[in-house]
């Protein structure tokens, strides 16, 4: 970084930015890095870019900084041995030591009797996921984004700012000795921000995450945050329990991607998921949700703008999982398509809830009695056999009496399984990209209001 | 917490590589044209002259008006096999390697990673982290204090390891794995084993301007494994996992651990828990294993005692502590019985945050975190000591570091971050058979298994691996389903018997999360059999 970073950081650059790699030299390299190989099959994968970021706690920047990466893996294989070896030495002597140990690797490994014939070439959706205001952003971008909300708390006496903008462009690639590269650009933008009340008693968060940075509006987020710190001051105590609860989307993709996740078909063909049927076979086919519920990938939907293709290169495309409550598939890895004669997947990396047409308030008005959360937190697995889960509500928990937000209410203790939680829906909101589920990835999830989801225990955190 | 679209997530298969991924964070450099540049005539880290190098890096640093300075140059490199039943899945290697220099400026940090070794290349970066003190100097705001450390001229260390696990061959690791998973399948109803051998190597070579210059060595050693039964109508499945902890040793810790010899163990357990009788909810007593108490630990008494939690630098991310403000808790706050001490330290043997010297350069001290069940001191830095000056003073305690600033790679700049942190034993030789036998009615739980916790770390749920019902002191069969939820300072007053020093084992955490950008830390976790009393237990086990 050190000599250049200064250079790299003048502002201008374009697509043809020279902190991310072109589709000609990524291919360039992989095929430098495939022309040392002297195994049967070699896959190359080549990631990088830049990412640069800003900090801030207690109304202080606390630190800034950029940081360039790039990476390559490189896979051998001789027929059912295979190994794997990272480097980030680009260099003749560099990728020559890392081919060769890869190589070394794999003559030494057994066999596995899964691994599978390396993809030849694939048509790939063309997804535009490169945005020049993102590119173009510069420290000074960032640093007067954090500091409309850090100007703010200051001014208003009683709250602290905490927060974290992270943009970033970059390039990943695949290219193997079979015939197949893939390569894809794009920029990222994140911007979390966690407001509390000097006082100790109020928490509020809000977030916003897209490729282009001018569809972060950042203003919002600090008025949302400093809002929703106001609002949860001095919460009341109710009673845990089941409740009828108003998910904001943020909520909501906290605990559906975990959903997405659970989706493997060879899992449920071995008895082992929430997708297993009792006395055999999976539960593809059957209604498993409420009927307004599809669940979808979709590296071109202009809310996702995913990659279109996974790390061994092959081609991501529309994938309904649900639809209309109904399972439709599950995800098969190339090894486990072939065994069930199944066309193998991309995965379920990015994904989207499709929304209504309600706002959050509209889902408030109709609700007599309720909770509204803000976002979860701690998400950790209970069974798997429900994809039951467990964590807390966290940084804006309200309680909804007559149609209104009556009281902030202490955070609580779920148990709950996102396939439960879909089966008692109420009313759907408008999709939005979510930014700060502990997962990450593309997530595009409605609020969603929900009756008896199951709070178990109170908590005195803030 | 977003891992921002992470170019590398979708290299190819395997969890293994997931993980070795997340965890490498590969180069700062020279975009394009990213390695380690060495200078004429190295072709090998191990041919650097990393002194020479070090001393460069902060001269330069101080030339450019650094009053303080530090550089570290570092490899790290991480080995993995991953298997299931009778088949390899995966192996692989990573390998990093750079250089990262911090500038105190005016009494602002700076810092800049880069992989050129050359002489002129740590120059540079050492300037470039100067400059970037300077732009991040705010007027008026407090100027960063280090306490003072003894300077420590030559210092080497390396972790309590005798056979580097990198000199094992990869099919020597495939074949151990296999053939336990192969012994746990012979089990009834066992039909899926998966199992891991990740290791651990940092050369880690430090200097600052006090004079300090340290190389050292670290291992770690883990195994994950996991065997999963299925019924044969597919109405349940249950696994047990997390069956050998993490240690900061080497291959001869993994041939003690003797997977071979108890996979059928473990793969029995599995099965039986399919036969196992849902728990009641209510109270029990709960005699918590050290194989189990250690996460407990992690999460609700080592997390809250980060100092810069409790001042609020995490409040985005991993969240504040309930543990706070310091002025307000420190000799005061009643974090559990008398009979309660947590010790604070880098030093026990084979621990994963055992370390010679830290990112500071200090030598870690040993201290109490909770004396006699009143919280007594924080995890520390150098930054941070001072911050607890009046207390120090006034409790005739050195404002020093605790030794705990770490970073987990050249590229990352080094933090706040747990040593390891423990129960220690009590006066009275018992154990864990023994807190059974005083037990009337309550439950066992040997392992650690789902766990969750809220930002202030007040309120957590923690499941297990193995539940055993405990009726007139006896261990009554085995249940499943069991989760127990707890308020942390309510649950550990709750603790009335601990185990003494025959009955102390250690936990650990492989893969420790904090900060943004996140950073993975790796701590160990000693502790004894306790026993708590009437608390909160769920079941898990919903239809709907």
């Amino acid at each position: 970084m050190s000599r250049s970073l200064r250079s790299l950081l003048r502002g201008g650059e374009t697509a043809a930015d020279p902190r991310v790699m072109t589709r000609e030299q990524s291919q360039a390299l992989t095929d430098r890095t495939i022309k040392l190989s002297r195994a049967e099959g070699i896959q190359v994968n080549v990631g990088g870019g830049y990412t640069a970021n800003i900090r801030f706690a207690d109304n202080r920047i606390s630190t800034a900084g950029g940081v360039s990466t790039a990476a390559l893996n490189i896979q051998s294989s001789f027929g059912p041995k295979h190994a794997v070896v990272s480097t980030n030495d680009f260099s003749d002597a560099g990728l020559e030591r890392a081919v060769r140990q890869s190589e070394a690797l794999a003559k030494l490994a057994p066999d596995d009797p899964e691994s599978m014939p390396l993809l030849g070439q694939q048509e790939y959706e063309n997804v535009n996921s490169y945005f020049d205001a993102t590119g173009n952003l510069g420290p000074e971008g960032r640093a007067a984004a954090a500091r409309i909300a850090i100007d703010a708390c200051k001014a208003a006496g009683d709250l602290k700012a905490a927060g974290y903008i992270v943009t970033g462009i970059g390039a990943n690639a695949v290219g193997n000795n079979k015939g197949l590269f893939a390569y894809q650009s794009g920029t990222s933008a994140n911007y979390t921000l966690t407001v509390r009340t000097v006082d100790g008693t109020g928490s509020g968060w809000a977030g916003a995450d897209h490729p282009d940075w001018s569809q972060l509006d950042v203003k919002a987020v600090a008025q949302r945050a400093i809002d929703k710190a106001r609002l949860s001051k001095n919460p009341a105590a109710v009673e845990p329990g089941r409740y009828t609860v108003i998910l904001e989307p943020q909520a909501v993709g906290d605990l559906v991607q975990l959903l997405a996740f659970a989706l493997d078909a060879r899992s449920a063909d071995e008895g082992r998921s929430a997708f297993s049927k009792q006395g055999g076979g999976t539960k593809v086919g059957d209604k498993i949700v409420d009927e307004r519920v599809t669940l979808y990938t979709d590296p071109a939907d202009p809310q996702l703008l995913s990659n279109s293709f996974d790390g061994q290169g092959l081609a991501a495309h529309r994938v309904a999982w649900i639809e209309n409550g109904v399972l439709k598939r599950l995800t098969y890895s190339r090894f486990w398509a072939q065994k069930k004669n199944q066309p193998p997947d991309a995965g379920t990396n990015a994904v989207k809830l499709a929304g209504g047409t309600q706002s959050i308030d509209d889902l408030i008005k109709s609700t007599p009695r309720g909770i509204l959360v803000t976002r979860l937190w701690y998400l950790r697995p209970v069974d798997p056999r429900t994809v039951l889960y467990t964590g807390l509500t966290r940084d804006g928990t309200f309680l909804i009496e007559n149609g209104k937000v009556s009281k902030a209410v202490k955070n609580m203790r779920f148990n709950e399984s996102p396939l439960f939680m879909l089966n008692n829906l109420e009313g759907l909101g408008r999709a939005e990209r979510v930014a700060g589920t502990e997962a990450g990835g593309d997530v595009v999830m409605p609020a969603l209001k929900v009756r008896d989801f199951n709070f178990t225990s109170l908590s005195d955190a803030v | 917490m977003t891992t921002r679209r992470d170019f590398l997530r979708n290299t190819s298969a395997a969890a293994a590589i997931a993980a070795a991924n997340a965890a490498l964070r590969p180069g700062i450099a020279n975009a394009l044209t990213a390695m380690p540049v060495y200078p004429a005539g190295v072709h090998e880290f191990e041919e650097l002259p990393i002194k020479e190098l070090l001393m460069d890096a902060i001269g330069a640093a101080k030339a450019a008006g650094a009053t303080w300075a530090d550089a570290r140059i570092g490899r790290y490199r991480q080995n993995f096999v991953g298997t299931r039943e009778k088949q390899i899945v995966q192996v692989g290697d990573t390998d990093s390697i750079g250089l990262g220099v911090r500038a105190l400026v005016n009494g602002a940090w700076g810092f800049a990673a880069s992989q050129n070794l050359t002489r002129d290349g740590v120059a540079a970066a050492a300037r470039e982290a100067a400059a970037i003190a300077k732009a991040n100097r705010i007027p008026g705001a407090a100027p960063v204090v280090l306490a003072p450390a003894p300077a420590v001229p030559n210092g080497t260390w390396k972790s309590s390891y005798e056979i580097d696990p990198f000199t094992i061959p990869v099919e020597q690791k495939a074949q151990m794995l296999i053939d336990a998973n192969t012994e746990a399948m012979k089990v009834a109803n066992v039909k899926f084993v998966n199992s891991f051998l990740f290791f651990i190597r940092e050369d880690r070579n430090y200097a600052n301007t006090d004079g300090t210059f340290t190389t050292q060595t670290v291992i770690r050693s883990w195994v994950p494994f996991t065997a999963t039964a299925v019924s044969a109508d597919f109405s349940d499945f249950q696994s047990r996992g997390n069956v050998v902890q993490p240690m900061g040793r080497g291959w001869e810790f993994i041939v003690a651990s003797n997977l071979v010899g108890n996979a059928r163990k473990w793969g029995e357990e599995a099965a039986e828990k399919l036969k196992a009788k849902p728990v009641d909810v209510g109270r029990y007593d709960l005699v918590l294993h050290p194989s189990h108490l250690w996460l407990t630990i992690h999460e609700s008494v080592a997390h809250p005692t980060e100092l810069d939690r409790a001042m609020g630098y995490e409040a985005n991310y991993a969240g504040t502590s309930f543990v706070a403000p310091p002025e307000k808790v420190l000799g005061t706050l009643k974090y559990g019985p008398e009979l309660m001490n947590i010790q604070g330290d880098r030093s026990q043997d084979g621990g994963c945050g055992t370390i010679g010297w830290d990112d500071d350069g200090v030598k870690p001290d040993t201290f109490l975190i909770i004396k006699n069940g009143i919280m007594h001191d924080y995890q520390t830095s150098r930054e941070q000591a001072p911050w607890l000056e009046s207390y120090y003073k006034k409790n005739n305690m050195p404002v020093k570091s605790h030794g705990c600033c770490t970073a987990d790679n050249w590229s990352s700049v080094q933090f706040q971050r747990m040593p390891n942190v423990s129960l220690l034993p009590g006066a009275k030789d018992q154990k864990w058979e023994d807190l059974i036998a005083a037990t009337d009615r309550g439950i066992g739980i040997v392992g650690d298994g789902s766990f969750s916790i809220d930002q202030q770390r007040y309120n957590a749920q923690f499941g297990g691996q193995v539940f055993y019902e405990i009726k007139g002191g006896k261990i009554a069969g085995m249940l499943k389903d069991v989760a127990y939820q707890m308020k942390t300072p309510d649950f550990w007053n709750s603790m009335d018997m601990i185990g003494g020093k025959a009955s102390y084992e250690m936990g650990a955490s492989f893969f420790d999360g904090k900060g943004q950008p996140p950073q993975i830390g790796s701590v160990s976790h000693g502790c004894v059999p306790a026993r708590f009393r009437n608390i909160n237990v769920i079941n898990t086990g919903r239809k709907a």
